[in-house]
């Protein structure tokens, strides 16, 4: 069998034009359906950033949240009513808002303010520079550094700022695993200093970052704040839940698997039927090939193997443009969101499957129908 | 090895139905031998290329039998059909049908690879054949740098390359220029045919029956003529 894919191969790659035309479409359309969803796969994970940062097992919540950063404030109690619940090792309040700042030069930037609980600073980011206990200093803030850093004028330790006419001292640098996605800088701070700095509504906890005793206690606390008509949700269901946001009520979703569709289309249609000329060109010499003694099997493995490779190493440069594409982007803008998961690779190598299945079948059918006798008859 | 090569008797075959129903092939029967060259000519539309598939097991008949070395070759399945026509059968095609992709060597050792033969014994291998042919100086070239005569050089090459007990050619000259087609013919009556094989061609070029051991015409599906074994 070796041979005979070897002469398949042969009989692809030496049809230089045409084989490059099929090349050029089947990695057009995976450059593009890698780049659509990869991007798609950045903007979720960038808009669950402050549950990947915080690192809470659950979060307690307004049932009207769709996305962390539109946080509904719940009451005192709720907190309470949470610490005292089965299955709660302990409770923490957070707070997450917006607020401008002045900077030296007179403009203003948005940030996203993180408060911490003053007792256990639980969801603390990592410190690059600066000590965490400085956060209690008078008017301390921890800045992020991450692609949006310089918006705030590449603040030291020790710079000042103003937070709504209020005076803020950076006296720590920190680092997170994910930026977020609305490009702007991140401030933690306690929670106290948060809600007396920003003005805020009558409820100021944003949410209840809970841990479990163990991982089987989660339904039961569910069920208990469900029974006060707030949301509990694990860090992964909360995640979930953005994405699900940004997919289905955003139009996001949609947008993404139109692109992803038209991908597919010109990639199939261009591959496709590229593929169906190359097998008509030699429509007659395969027809020659059955009437020496090849049979149909050995006919439809040639075929197959020839869509397989075209698809395959199409797939693989469709791949490696799109890395090389998102990693030149991101050496230009750091915060540039686009990332290529497992699931992406997926869906693109699903695609690039149903594409070499249709061409190859298009192509099996004519040749399979052939018969030698028309090789002899011309 | 027995020394009758295809035992042909019966043959129909008709395509169309009812209106559209066109006689191809009336009751032919025909013997020939291992060692002999035979020619089956006559007008075009008279069937002999239906006559050449029937007996290469190409077309299946409506009626009748062939046997070729003895095996009634259409009571095989379609892969022992498959088989047989790559073990005993090489096929010259009128237009060669050779693959403009593929180098000359390659070409000719397609029987090779398709018996399962490694890829690089099976080129060594058609080279010799195409020395055989005087070609081996064009091994590397495709097929479109080659003449019309030396393409179908090459063709012979792939057909003798299977070592067919039963060479079948179908209008050998009819893309040849006169010089060229008689050269190729006397090429395969001197080098190719031998006691161990039989050579059937199809034509209608009166200028290479010279080489022909025996000439059989076909008229209306039917077999016949002065040196033919009508029915």
């Amino acid at each position: 069998m070796r041979g005979i894919l070897k002469l398949a191969h042969k009989l692809l790659v030496n049809d230089t034009a045409k084989f490059t035309a099929m090349l050029v479409g089947i990695t057009f359309a995976v450059f593009l359906m890698m780049f659509v969803t990869s991007m798609f796969s950045g903007v979720l994970k960038h808009a669950s950033s402050t549950v990947i940062n915080i690192g809470a097992s659950v979060w307690v919540m307004d049932p009207a949240v769709n996305t962390v950063s539109n946080s509904v404030g719940m009451p005192g109690y709720v907190l309470d009513a949470v610490r005292s619940m089965q299955g709660v090792k302990y409770a923490v309040p957070l707070y997450s808002g917006g607020a401008l700042v002045k900077l030296a030069d007179g403009t203003y930037q948005s940030v996203t303010v993180i408060g911490l609980d003053d007792t256990s600073l639980f969801g603390r980011p990592e410190l690059i520079e600066g000590k965490i206990e400085d956060i209690y200093a008078e008017s301390g803030f921890i800045v992020v550094r991450d692609a949006e850093f310089a918006k705030l004028q590449n603040p030291y330790i020790g710079s000042e700022l103003e937070l709504n006419d209020h005076r803020g001292v950076i006296v720590g640098i920190a680092k997170v695993p994910t930026s977020g996605l609305y490009g702007i800088p991140t401030l933690y701070t306690t929670y106290e200093r948060a809600i007396q700095y920003i003005p805020n509504p009558r409820y100021t906890t944003s949410y209840v970052l809970v841990e479990p005793k163990s991982a089987s206690d989660i339904p039961q606390i569910e069920r208990q704040v469900a029974a006060l008509g707030y949301r509990a949700r694990t860090k992964e269901e909360f995640m979930q839940r953005t994405a699900d946001f940004f997919i289905y009520q955003t139009g996001g979703g949609t947008n993404m698997l139109i692109m992803t569709l038209i991908s597919f289309i010109v990639g199939l249609s261009l591959s496709g039927q590229t593929f169906y000329t190359f097998i008509l060109e030699n429509l007659e010499r395969f027809g020659a090939l059955k009437a020496i003694g090849t049979k149909s099997r050995d006919l439809v493995g040639m075929i197959l193997f020839q869509a397989t490779f075209t698809a395959l190493t199409g797939y693989g440069l469709g791949i490696g443009l799109c890395a090389f594409l998102v990693w030149l982007a991101k050496r230009r803008l750091p915060s540039y969101a686009a990332m290529i998961t497992f699931s992406n690779l997926a869906i693109a190598l699903g695609m690039v499957v149903v594409i070499a299945a249709v061409s190859s079948y298009v192509g099996v059918r004519r040749v399979l129908r052939i018969e030698p006798f028309d090789i002899f008859r011309g | 090895m027995p020394n009758i090569a295809i035992q042909a008797s019966g043959l129909v075959k008709w395509f169309g139905e009812e209106e559209a129903k066109t006689m191809a092939l009336r009751q032919v029967s025909l013997e020939a031998d291992f060692g002999e060259m035979v020619y089956i000519v006559g007008p075009s539309g008279s069937g002999k290329t239906t006559l050449l598939s029937v007996l290469s097991g190409i077309l299946r008949p409506n009626e009748g039998k062939v046997l070729v070395e003895g095996v009634d070759i259409w009571a095989l399945n379609s892969d022992q059909l498959a088989d047989f026509r790559l073990g005993k059968i090489g096929f010259v095609f009128q237009d060669y049908h050779l693959f403009p992709r593929l180098t000359t060597a390659e070409n000719a050792a397609i029987p090779l690879i398709l018996k399962r033969k490694d890829w690089n014994e099976a080129i060594g291998e058609a080279t010799k054949y195409l020395d055989v042919v005087g070609l081996k100086n064009r091994a590397e070239l495709p097929p479109v740098k080659l003449s019309g005569g030396e393409q179908q050089r090459v063709a012979i090459a792939r057909a003798l390359s299977g070592q067919p007990d039963i060479l079948i050619m179908d209008e050998p000259t009819a893309s040849l220029d006169g010089d060229t087609g008689q050269s190729i013919l006397s090429f395969v009556h001197k080098n190719v045919l031998n006691k161990d094989r039989c050579i059937i061609v199809v034509t209608h070029d009166d200028r290479i029956y010279e080489f022909a051991t025996r000439i059989l015409k076909m008229q209306d599906g039917k077999l016949g003529g002065p040196e033919g074994k009508a029915e």
